[in-house]
Parts: structure tokens; C-alpha cells; sequence
């Protein structure tokens, strides 16, 4: 089955290769081969991957997908998603519709000298040199398949490089649309660079229109220097037949700060990888997340955090909130270099269950090789608090209500999180609609 | 005083103080492993057919299964076929008394202090001694027999309670289960074998001591407990073994079986050869322990004291099938040296209102490697389930390490989660604050890593809690974070 699979991707890179030909330097066809290359040695992960234990892809495996049509889709549907992605009028907007950028929804404010915000496709014909450095390989996220498969359809997304100094003001929103009405699938590559003492603000958001089932495989690298700092959010919308695979690999140097905030509510099969690199000292990250699945729904959610110098700290919250015979999957690793020593981590996952079909899958996880540091985690699964409710009904608020409630202040916690207004609002209002919470 | 670094050296590098070989006749088979040793060993034990068909159905599965590789630990491919399968004390008549078991054998239990008329006098506990692979001297027998408790090697359990051993070997671990129980299930050589009659308190803490001696031998213990409806029992299991170089395999299977409203407490305290200071020689222990909550109230307990061995690689795990049974899980983990552990423990909730806890201290000193590998999994049945985990992980010296991969796996929304796990070292103003009241840091350093395994002491029993504390007491001589 895997293997047939593996082939419908090779006979679409074929194409898709014919299709650009053309036009791609020699360099990054020949880093697209090898990406696909290395997908075949890698092979698509099964169950019996420890990393994929409690995760089965067979909805990828099983359909064959093709890749994604770039001209065929009408343009109110395109202009009523990208309505709703909308945050804010004053961010930077870049949208991309089949992970290709769509200029005509996208817009640029005034940006600060040499900041540069564009289309990888565009970088690529611009500055080929630095974006081959920023493409190439940093380490063990490239030894995955999916991160492979995405080299090997490299092509498009987003390019934002800020250099030192800088301090981009207005956040800069990168919205993924996939409007498909056979099964395709698409592989945007972002490339996100903060130079020392810089700082800006991004926001990724994938949305999709109602119809065939898609493939979202993005990969997403961000590079934050010295004392620089990003604070990035992700909002996963995506339509509930999509597939979604996200791979993000952050690099941080000395004294910087690193904010991640991770939203899920969309999509079948999700994956959301995460894994920050903490390499200088003095660094603090921070990762937050809150997952929902409902009805079939699967979402995996890891993070890793490597601690490879001394003097940094991590704190990690992330959320679930399970409903139906949804399946969350959660992995947050944990991993302490030798001699990363005075190490301060701290790692919370807590769900609730609100159905007796829905199920949960949490594995945190400390590798610890050095010595003087302080290292917890902890993990809780239960469902809403009886006592609780119980409070709230004595003081007169129906029960329904009062689980509502509470479901809404369990959650609340990752959304206040969250310093852009604009953000926080969305997803406040977010939870109020789907959790029916008109009044509160 | 010594300097702190020069005391951490000293305890790094402790060197294993039940270290010698007794030279007894061992009656052992050429090296191998192969269906024809499988069938000598049954023949050599004088074993039913349907005993050797058991065996042979685990080694052929056996043959078709792969070594686990997933665990956090590292050591050179184990060769089967250059290990010995079977080895006893040179037979000889059967013994009445522990006048003629053989002087050299009794100089060995004098050597670890646990001399056999000494534990005779003390009131309350039956031994019974195995020394490798063929019990030897059984105490207090008829005490037992009195209340109707069987209590005695395996071997003689297969030939007079066949029934008993049929119904229940391979009931909770069975032989297909994994590959060092699919291994030890084709070539176990002895073991313990406990029955505890319906309603019956079982008089005595019930003790055995495995230890293993000749050279070569792989040691492949089976325990079968059965607790039957409201019985209790105490179960001690502990052991020590001879220093030498080659490294030698033991995997052990320990299957409990509580039926309603039994308990079962077993407790172990290990300290096998652990190697020396560069990780050469010492045991590698792949164990394979799991325990079945059957009935209605039933309870199990684990308690382990865990300072030997080069690799421990063990589970002990509760399946609580029956309503409001309850697990239990106490564990205290010493890595020095060069040792590894990856151990911890699984519960499965499978009847309502199941209950489980889950305690794990972890110490790791020198180039020591801890880890805690756990599962929680609450079964879509499982109504009310509550389980609660705390992990923690003491780090001495800069050179080791502690890992912590807990599987929580629930599929209940009543179910009650919680896991907990911190690490960090021996803090300096503890040691700070002892020092400055006059106390030596090596007992400061003492002090406070009997703290840190205080609540697991607690539930050992009285025995075993004073040897546990004075073998962590040796183990920590001259250590200091």
C-alpha cells in the first residue's frame, strides 16, 4: 500500500517538475530530487513508528492525491475565505490559495527599510543565494517524510527576513487557503529570519473551502538571533475533511525570546510538529497550545525543546479539550543536553474529556543529561469538575450553562496567552460560537 | 573531610561489596539453545508432556520474535547460543534438615548475611533459598501447610499441583507476550510457586532469595502467585550475586493472580552485580512482571528497591480487571557507574472505580542512566478510574542522566489522570543547612536521599526497609551533589 503510495507522489513530482522546469535553477532542482529521494528512503511512517504510535496516516496513504490546481477556483469563494481569515486591516497580509501566493488579496504596509516580507517564489528569483542557505538542511527535522516530501515540492510560501535591529511593529498575518474540488494536495515552505536585536510578529492561519478532501503539508523555518524576539501564532482552520502535517522547526540564538501560540480546530487529521532549538544562553521559549477536537477528529500536537546550551528556560501549556469520538494525541518532549546546565523547564498538558468515545494519548517527556537543572512535568486527563458545577448550580446558573462555562475558562487560560488583541478577540469569539456561549 | 569532588569520585566508583564466587559442582549442560535443550531441560526436571509442550510452543515463538530495541538503553548483541540454559547445585538426596545442605552454600548466605538459622530464629519469615536455578532448603513449611498455604520451588509444584500450575502459568504473562517471556517461558529453570487458600491471611512474610552463582548461567526464574478470594499475602523477593566479568542474562517472570477481595504485596529489593566502574561485566536484568487484579476489591502491590544490575529493563505492571480493584507501584532506582535502568510501571484499568498510584524515585550518580517508562491506560469500561503518577529523578554529578516517557492512554471521560514529574539535583542549601548544624555531608547527602525515597521505604516491609536503607546508605558512601 505505502509503497504504491510513495509512487503516485513520484509520478506528480514528475509533473509537477515538467511544469517548472523551466524555470528553477539548477540548485534547488536538484534539492527538490533529493528531498524526494530521501522520501522514498524514508518511506511514509506507519503505527509501528514510535513517533506515529498512536497517529495512523492511512487516510494520506490510502488516497491518492494530486497536486494542487493553481488557477481553478472562483473568486468570491476565495474572497469570502480570506473575509474570514481577516484579523485586522492594519497587518501585513500574505495570502496563498494552493500554496501559491495570490497577490490580489494580499497587502503590505509601509515596512521598515530592508525588511523584506514576500513570496518564497519570489526570493527565489531575487536573492537565490540566501534563500539556499535558509532552505538547506539544519539537522534531524529533515529526517522525517513529510519534511522530505515537502522539499521534494518546494516552491512556494512565505519569505520574511528582518534584519538586525529592526523592529517590525505591525504583525504579519500569512494566510493558507486550499480551494480543490478533486483530492490535491500542497506543500507550502516558510522561511521566517530575525537578526539580532530585531522583532516582529506572525501569524499563520490555514483555512479551506468546503469540498474534496486535501492535503496541507507545510514546513515552516524560523531563525531568531541574538536577543531578538518573535512572538508566532498558528491558527489551524482547515475544513473538516482536510488533512493537515505541519513541521516547525525553530532556531533561537543567545538572549532571544521565542512565543509560540498553537490554535486547533480544523481539519481530520492534524499534526501540528513543533521543535525549537535552543542554542545560546540566556533564551527563553514559550510554547501554548489548545487543541478541540470534535465529532471524528484527530489532532496530534508535539513539541520539542531542545536544551542544548546553559541558562535558558522553557515553559510549555498545552490544552485539549476532547468531544465525540474525537482522538487527541499530545507529545511534548523535553531533552537537556549535557552540560546545559542551570536549565529551567517547565511543561503542563491537561485535557478534559467530554464524551465517553473520545480518547487521549499523552506521552510528556524529560531526557535529562546534565545535572544542576530544574526540570517538571506534568500531566492531567479528567473531565469537568463536579464540584465546580456544583458551585455554579447552587448559585443559580444551569448545569449546562456551568459546564459551558468552564469549558470556556479551562480554554481561556492558552487564549489569554495570547498579547495581540486582534488574535485573542478571534478566538474568544471562536470559542464563544461553537461552544454556545451567547450571554457569557 | 574530604573534598565534595573527591567524595563523588569515591561513591561513583563504589566497588560491589557481595562480590565473590563459591565454588560449588554445578551440574549444568553445554551452551546453546536449540529445541533439544529445551526438551533436556524438561527431561533433566522430570516434567509432564504437556510442560515440555508449553516450552516448546514458547521457543518456537520465540524463534520467530525480534529483541526489543525500543528502550533507552545500550548494550553489546546478547549471543544466545553462548549461554548456559541450565545449571543446578551438584545433585544430591533429598534434604531433611540444614545439616547436610553443603557447608560451602550455607558459607555464601553467612557472606550476605542472611544465614538461613538466623532467619529460622527470626520469627515470621520462610525462606526459601535458591541458589541458581534449584531450590536447595525450604523453611517453615509446615507452619504454612498448617493454614494451607502452598509455599515451595516450582519444579515440585508442577508434580504435586499440576492443576493448580496448568490453570495459572501464562495466565497473566503468557508465553507469546514478549521476547525475553517467550525465552524464559521455553527454558525456566526454577522458581517460586504460592497458593493462598480462599480466606486465608498468610502467616508469615514469604520470602525467597535468588541469587545466582556459576558461571555463564543464565538465571530464568518463574513465580506464580495465586491469592485466592480475601486471602493476603506478602511476597519479599531479594537478591545479590558474585562479582565476574562476563555479563550474564536474567530473564525472570513473575505472574500474580488476586482473585476478590485478595492482596498481593510484593516486594523486591535487587542488587545484582552491577559491573565495575567502566561498565564492564555485571547483570543484565530483563524482567518481565505483571500482575492481574481478577476479582472484585482485589489489590496489588509492587515495592522495588532497584541498586543493582548493569541494565534493568522491568515493568511490573497491575491489570485491574476487577471493579474497585486497586495498583500500586513504589519504586526507588539507584544508577551509579555505568548502570542503566529503563523501568517503571504499566496499570491497566480495565474494571469501574479502578484505582492505581504510581511512586518512582529515581537516583542517578557518575555515568548512570535512569529511566522511567510508564503506562497508564484506562479502558473505555473503565467508569471512575483514578490513577495518580509521581516521578521524580535525583541527579548526582554532571556525567548522568534521567528520562521520563510516561504513556497516559485514556479512553474515559470519568477517568482521573494525573502525572507528575520533576527533576532536579541534590540542592546545595539542603547540604548547606546540614552542614551548618554539624552534620558531615556525606550524611547530609544521606540524609537527604532518604528523604527523597522516604514515601517508598515507608511501604516496604520492616525487613526489607532496614536492608534497603543500609544498602542506599553504602551505595551513597561518600557521595555528595
Amino acid at each position: 500500500m505505502i509503497v504504491t503510495e510513495t509512487n503516485t507522489y513520484h509520478d506528480e513530482h514528475a509533473k509537477f517538475c515538467e511544469g517548472q522546469s523551466a524555470t528553477a535553477p539548477i540548485w534547488l532542482q536538484e534539492l527538490r530530487e533529493r528531498g524526494l529521494s530521501q522520501f522514498h528512503e524514508l518511506g511514509l511512517p506507519t503505527t509501528r513508528d514510535e513517533e506515529w504510535r498512536f497517529t495512523n496516516i492511512a487516510p494520506i496513504t490510502t488516497h491518492p492525491f494530486a497536486i494542487a490546481d493553481v488557477g481553478a477556483f472562483s473568486e468570491s469563494q476565495i474572497d469570502q475565505l480570506v473575509q474570514q481569515a481577516e484579523l485586522d486591516e492594519d497587518f501585513h497580509q500574505l495570502v496563498f490559495v494552493n500554496g501559491r501566493f495570490a497577490k490580489q488579496w494580499s497587502r503590505l504596509h509601509d515596512l521598515p527599510a530592508n525588511v523584506i516580507v514576500e513570496s518564497l517564489a519570489e526570493s527565489i528569483d531575487h536573492r537565490p543565494d540566501t534563500v539556499e542557505d535558509r532552505l538547506l538542511g539544519n539537522g534531524d527535522v529533515e529526517l522525517s517524510a513529510f519534511v522530505s516530501l515537502n522539499t521534494a515540492f518546494v516552491d512556494d510560501g512565505a519569505y520574511v527576513s528582518v534584519p538586525e535591529g529592526v523592529s517590525v511593529d505591525r504583525p504579519i498575518h500569512l494566510i493558507f487557503l486550499t480551494v480543490a474540488d478533486t483530492p490535491s494536495f500542497c506543500h507550502p515552505r516558510n522561511i521566517v529570519s530575525l537578526g539580532k536585536n530585531s522583532r516582529a510578529t506572525v501569524i499563520e492561519s490555514y483555512l479551506g473551502c468546503e469540498g474534496a478532501r486535501y492535503f496541507t503539508n507545510t514546513v515552516t523555518k524560523i531563525e531568531v538571533g541574538e536577543s531578538a524576539e518573535l512572538s508566532h501564532h498558528k491558527l489551524q482552520h482547515e475544513q473538516a475533511n482536510a488533512l493537515h502535517v505541519a513541521t516547525t522547526s525553530v532556531h533561537q540564538q543567545t538572549k532571544s525570546r521565542f512565543r509560540s501560540h498553537y490554535f486547533s480546530f480544523g481539519g481530520d487529521l492534524t499534526r501540528n510538529k513543533l521543535n525549537c532549538t535552543l542554542d545560546g544562553e540566556g533564551i527563553e521559549c514559550t510554547l501554548n497550545g489548545l487543541y478541540m477536537p470534535t465529532g471524528d477528529q484527530l489532532m496530534d500536537c508535539r513539541t520539542e525543546i531542545h536544551h542544548a546550551k546553559p541558562n535558558c528556560n522553557s515553559f510549555e501549556l498545552y490544552k485539549g479539550i476532547l468531544d465525540d469520538r474525537a482522538k487527541g494525541v499530545f507529545n511534548g518532549k523535553i531533552h537537556v543536553y549535557p552540560d546545559a546546565q542551570k536549565t529551567d523547564a517547565k511543561q503542563s498538558n491537561q485535557t478534559i474529556l467530554l464524551s465517553d468515545d473520545a480518547i487521549i494519548d499523552t506521552k510528556p517527556q524529560l531526557e535529562i543529561y546534565a545535572d544542576d537543572v530544574r526540570c517538571t512535568h506534568g500531566a492531567t486527563v479528567g473531565e469537568l469538575d463536579e464540584q465546580a458545577i456544583y458551585y455554579l448550580r447552587s448559585r443559580g446558573i444551569p448545569a449546562d450553562l456551568a459546564r459551558t462555562m468552564l469549558i470556556f475558562a479551562f480554554a481561556n487560560d492558552v487564549v489569554q496567552g495570547v498579547k495581540l488583541p486582534a488574535v485573542r478577540q478571534h478566538l474568544e469569539s471562536i470559542l464563544l460560537s461553537e461552544r454556545g456561549l451567547p450571554n457569557v | 573531610m574530604p573534598t565534595e569532588n573527591a567524595l563523588l569520585k569515591e561513591y561513583s566508583e563504589r566497588e560491589y561489596e557481595h562480590g565473590f564466587v563459591t565454588d560449588i559442582e554445578a551440574d549444568a549442560i553445554a551452551p546453546g539453545l536449540s529445541e533439544d535443550i529445551v526438551r533436556l531441560i524438561s527431561s533433566k526436571k522430570d516434567e509432564p508432556e504437556w510442560l515440555l509442550e508449553w516450552r516448546l510452543k514458547a521457543y518456537r515463538h520465540w524463534l520467530t520474535l525480534e529483541e526489543p530495541q525500543w528502550q533507552n538503553v545500550h548494550y553489546p548483541p546478547i549471543d544466545y547460543q553462548a549461554a548456559v540454559y541450565y545449571s543446578a547445585p551438584k545433585q544430591k538426596p533429598l534434604l531433611n534438615s540444614l545439616d547436610e545442605v553443603d557447608p560451602a552454600l550455607l558459607e555464601t548466605y553467612e557472606k550476605l548475611g542472611i544465614p538461613l538459622e538466623e532467619q529460622k530464629a527470626l520469627a515470621g519469615v520462610a525462606v526459601d533459598a535458591i541458589f541458581d536455578s534449584v531450590s536447595v532448603a525450604t523453611t517453615y513449611r509446615e507452619t504454612l501447610e498448617k493454614e494451607g498455604v502452598i509455599f515451595g520451588p516450582f519444579s515440585d509444584a508442577v508434580h504435586k499441583y499440576p492443576e493448580l500450575v496448568k490453570k495459572y502459568l501464562g495466565s497473566v504473562v503468557p508465553s507469546s507476550d514478549n521476547f525475553f517471556a517467550a525465552l524464559n517461558s521455553a527454558v525456566f529453570s526454577d522458581g517460586s510457586f504460592c497458593y493462598i487458600p480462599k480466606g486465608v491471611r498468610c502467616p508469615l512474610e514469604l520470602s525467597t532469595y535468588f541469587r545466582i552463582n556459576a558461571q555463564n548461567t543464565g538465571q530464568f526464574e518463574r513465580t506464580l502467585i495465586i491469592a485466592e478470594e480475601g486471602s493476603y499475602v506478602s511476597y519479599l523477593e531479594g537478591c545479590t550475586a558474585p562479582k565476574r566479568d562476563e555479563n550474564q542474562l536474567h530473564a525472570a517472570v513473575v505472574e500474580l493472580v488476586a482473585m476478590k477481595d485478595a492482596q498481593i504485596k510484593y516486594s523486591t529489593v535487587q542488587n545484582w552485580y552491577p559491573g565495575d566502574a567502566e561498565g564492564k561485566g555485571g547483570i543484565y536484568n530483563f524482567v518481565t512482571k505483571r500482575g492481574v487484579c481478577r476479582g472484585e476489591n482485589s489489590k496489588i502491590s509492587w515495592t522495588q528497591v532497584e541498586t543493582g544490575s548493569a541494565i534493568t529493563w522491568k515493568y511490573p505492571s497491575v491489570i485491574l480487571q476487577g471493579d474497585n480493584s486497586v495498583g500500586e507501584f513504589y519504586s526507588v532506582a539507584v544508577t551509579a557507574n555505568r548502570q542503566q535502568a529503563d523501568t517503571g510501571s504499566k496499570m491497566i484499568h480495565i474494571g469501574k472505580n479502578t484505582k492505581s498510584t504510581i511512586i518512582s524515585k529515581g537516583i542517578s550518580a557518575g555515568r548512570g542512566q535512569n529511566n522511567y517508562r510508564g503506562l497508564v491506560k484506562i479502558q473505555k469500561g473503565a467508569t471512575n478510574a483514578r490513577n495518580f503518577s509521581q516521578c521524580d529523578s535525583l541527579l548526582i554529578g554532571d556525567r548522568c542522566g534521567a528520562h521520563t516517557f510516561p504513556y497516559i492512554e485514556v479512553r474515559n471521560a470519568s477517568a482521573k489522570v494525573e502525572h507528575e514529574a520533576s527533576t532536579s539535583k541534590v540542592g546545595e542549601d539542603q547540604i548547606y543547612y546540614c552542614r551548618q548544624r554539624g552534620l558531615p555531608t556525606e550524611d547530609a547527602v544521606n540524609m537527604i536521599v532518604n528523604g527523597f525515597c522516604k514515601e517508598v521505604y515507608d511501604v516496604l516491609p520492616m525487613e526489607f526497609a532496614l536492608e534497603a536503607r543500609k544498602l542506599l546508605s553504602v551505595s551513597l558512601e561518600g557521595s555528595v551533589g
